[in-house]
């Protein structure tokens, strides 16, 4: 059984944001627009936060770029009244879309403030309804959504190393962000597998996770810049 | 029929006053209940925008996704203390002085409970999957320790209230009061028997005793829902406790404005009386004090240890923008209340009923200072958040206040307001009872020696 996990290497993260839009068309998320936008309502699996930091040469910005941290201990599957949050067996941190009530309550409780909520039902402009990816369901308004790790991609790479009488392999899947990353910085990967180039990122000096100490075991890894 | 089971003249007049608000209803209920089915209309009209297009119609957005519905959801909750929690302890502890009071606190717990249970499904994104709560549910959410205890509490104090109005509903029923077929049903076959009245006040007695634990649960398990996440500002041992200590405080406040009001409209001058009010209100300085110590405690601890996510939020509600409402919460519930009940020349009705009053708007600041500022701060700091409710959040609010009244004049139409039984078992059996638990406090008579009472 596979432990998904992700590193996202800041020395080469440039904060183009690129993951952000690859994971709109990947994951079938509506616009919010810039109305919606300007209320606080922004619609993303993966958002970039700016960092301010104090450098010899001013100040600084740096762009730390967010999925959900796929909690093996998470907040959110603690809280919700119905079961509509999991964690798999794979360590993904799901959502039944058609069984949420919408409540928030694992918005709330979430302390990355990973998950977003269909305030409206999704708009979709023009004929962008039809171009969805058929792989992903879309959602209705009212429940609450996040980031999967691309799971449809892990299932189909699945399916297929099995038609091909193998197992799979590090490299044969990978989500939206990271094939779309165009520094390379994220990577992708089974991190109970010690040879996969996720878990060797993952153990390596320059390894930390955000919050950490909160207990809550993300699967979500920084790697931090060199001076 | 009139009159036909007035044992004395006294009682009689006592009947026909407490009774006027059923007997004589005129013009000023159907305008009272008219203009608050109105207002209460109005909030579902707007309502109806939110289950046509979704909670974007709220001014709820990404970190502030709690707002109006929840803060009212635990003040509604918080009043609800008021009435059944101050009722069964005044009877447990033999207060005399709590005959003319229980009814109404006991109403308001009812009322308030059904208007503050009803605001978490306000708030789903899905109402219509609301029922996934029992196919579905987990009992490892606190939202289900929720809706299990609010369910007990609500039946629990609506047969706390019934039980000791079955007397007063079969003296209605005995004056031929319409509709007879609905106090013939509600008075259970009532005749006065002595055997009747044994069980009567035995079902109260284990009613008292059961509604403690399960009131004080309730807000316990509603502070939980903050409390068992990792949130700054939320995470906190002392939540349980504080909340209902705050319930109850607002409780009280409520059962204060309430009495003034009603003594006002229902003439109930003769049974309300000043001490009445002195004894409440000494309870409501007390809760103010004890909630200034609960709120000190928990931001005196938040500030010592200086945690950055924890100074956030600290700083948001002290100097930022909840600056106005952290302190006008200081304001109304400690300086206001503390400042006029301390001393007896403002403790006069005014005077209580301005306090009361502040207490009230106080607490509701409260709410909104542990539900808005803690979510606006996540831990992550984008984006921050701003909530300013929408048009339908504050009708939906108004709509509680209207249901709330309403509840209120309802009740007084069908049913006296102050239970006319237990006065009159005041008039004939307390005095002896009272005279004779006092004499049982005293020492007992030397052995041998000459009797105290003989000296008499």
């Amino acid at each position: 059984m596979s432990r998904w996990g992700m590193v996202f290497d800041l020395d080469r993260c440039t904060g183009c944001s690129n993951c952000m839009a690859a994971c709109h068309q990947e994951n079938n998320l509506a616009a919010s627009g810039p109305e919606e936008t300007r209320l606080g309502r922004a619609f993303h699996w993966i958002r970039l936060l700016p960092e301010a930091s104090q450098s010899p040469h001013g100040v600084r910005i740096q762009f730390i770029p967010q999925p959900c941290f796929q909690c093996d201990d998470p907040p959110c599957v603690r809280v919700c009244p119905v079961h509509a949050t999991y964690l798999s067996e794979e360590g993904i941190v799901g959502q039944v879309y058609s069984r949420c009530i919408g409540c928030r309550y694992c918005m709330a409780a979430c302390p990355y403030s990973a998950k977003v909520f269909n305030w409206y039902e999704p708009n979709w402009e023009g004929d962008l309804a039809k171009k969805a990816n058929p792989d992903v369901s879309m959602r209705p308004k009212g429940v609450v959504e996040k980031c999967t790790f691309c799971h449809h991609r892990i299932i189909a790479a699945r399916e297929e190393s099995r038609a091909r009488g193998r197992a799979l392999e590090d490299g044969d899947v990978t989500t939206a962000c990271a094939e779309s990353c165009p520094a390379q910085a994220i990577i992708f990967g089974d991190l109970d597998d010690p040879q996969s180039r996720v878990s060797l990122a993952a153990r390596g000096p320059r390894a930390f996770r955000l919050h950490d100490d909160l207990g809550t075991e993300p699967k979500v890894y920084y790697l931090a810049e060199q001076e | 029929m009139k009159n036909a089971t007035n044992d004395n003249a006294a009682s009689a007049y006592a009947d026909q006053e407490l009774l006027r608000s059923v007997e004589q209803s005129g013009a000023g209920f159907r305008v009272a209940s008219t203009l608050l089915l109105l207002v209460l209309l109005a909030g579902w009209l707007l309502f109806s925008r939110q289950l046509l297009y979704g909670m974007g119609v709220t001014g709820l957005n990404q970190p502030v996704v709690w707002g109006f519905y929840i803060v009212n959801f635990v003040f509604f909750i918080g009043i609800s203390h008021a009435g059944t929690l101050i009722s069964a302890i005044l009877r447990l502890s033999n207060a005399e002085w709590r005959r003319p009071i229980t009814r109404m606190a006991e109403v308001i717990t009812v009322v308030v409970l059904a208007i503050g249970g009803f605001h978490p499904v306000l708030d789903l994104g899905r109402p219509d999957r609301m029922l996934n709560i029992f196919t579905a549910g987990r009992l490892q959410s606190p939202l289900l320790w929720d809706v299990s205890s609010i369910t007990a509490y609500f039946m629990a104090s609506t047969v706390y209230l019934y039980i000791p109005m079955i007397p007063d509903i079969a003296l209605l029923r005995d004056r031929g009061t319409w509709p007879h077929w609905f106090y013939t049903f509600l008075a259970w076959g009532w005749q006065g028997t002595p055997r009747q009245r044994k069980v009567l006040d035995r079902a109260v007695g284990i009613m008292m005793v059961l509604v403690i634990p399960v009131a004080i649960s309730v807000h316990t398990v509603i502070s939980y829902i903050f409390a068992m996440t990792l949130q700054p500002g939320w995470h906190s041992t002392i939540f349980g406790p504080y909340f209902v200590v705050g319930a109850i405080f607002s409780g009280i406040a409520a059962l204060l404005v309430v009495m003034i009001v009603l003594r006002r409209i229902y003439h109930l001058e003769r049974y309300l009386k000043q001490v009445h009010f002195d004894h409440l209100s000494k309870l409501l300085l007390v809760m103010s004090l004890l909630w200034f110590y609960f709120t000190f405690s928990e931001y005196l601890t938040a500030f010592f240890g200086h945690e950055p996510t924890e100074m956030r939020v600290f700083f948001h509600k002290f100097l930022g923008p909840y600056a106005i409402f952290f302190w006008g919460m200081v304001a109304c519930n400690f300086l206001i209340p503390v400042g006029i009940l301390s001393f007896r020349r403002t403790r006069t009705i005014p005077g209580i009923l301005v306090a009361s009053c502040a207490v009230v708007v106080g607490m509701w600041l409260e709410r909104l200072n542990i539900v808005v500022p803690s979510l606006a701060n996540p831990r992550l700091p984008y984006p921050t958040g701003f909530y300013f409710p929408s048009l339908v959040e504050w009708a939906m609010f108004a709509g509680g206040i209207a249901t709330f009244i309403l509840g209120f004049v309802v009740f007084a139409r069908f049913f006296p307001l102050i239970s006319i039984w237990e006065i009159r078992e005041g008039r004939e059996h307390s005095i002896p009872e009272t005279t004779e638990r006092l004499q049982g406090y005293l020492p007992d008579p030397e052995p041998g020696g000459t009797p105290v009472s003989a000296g008499r």
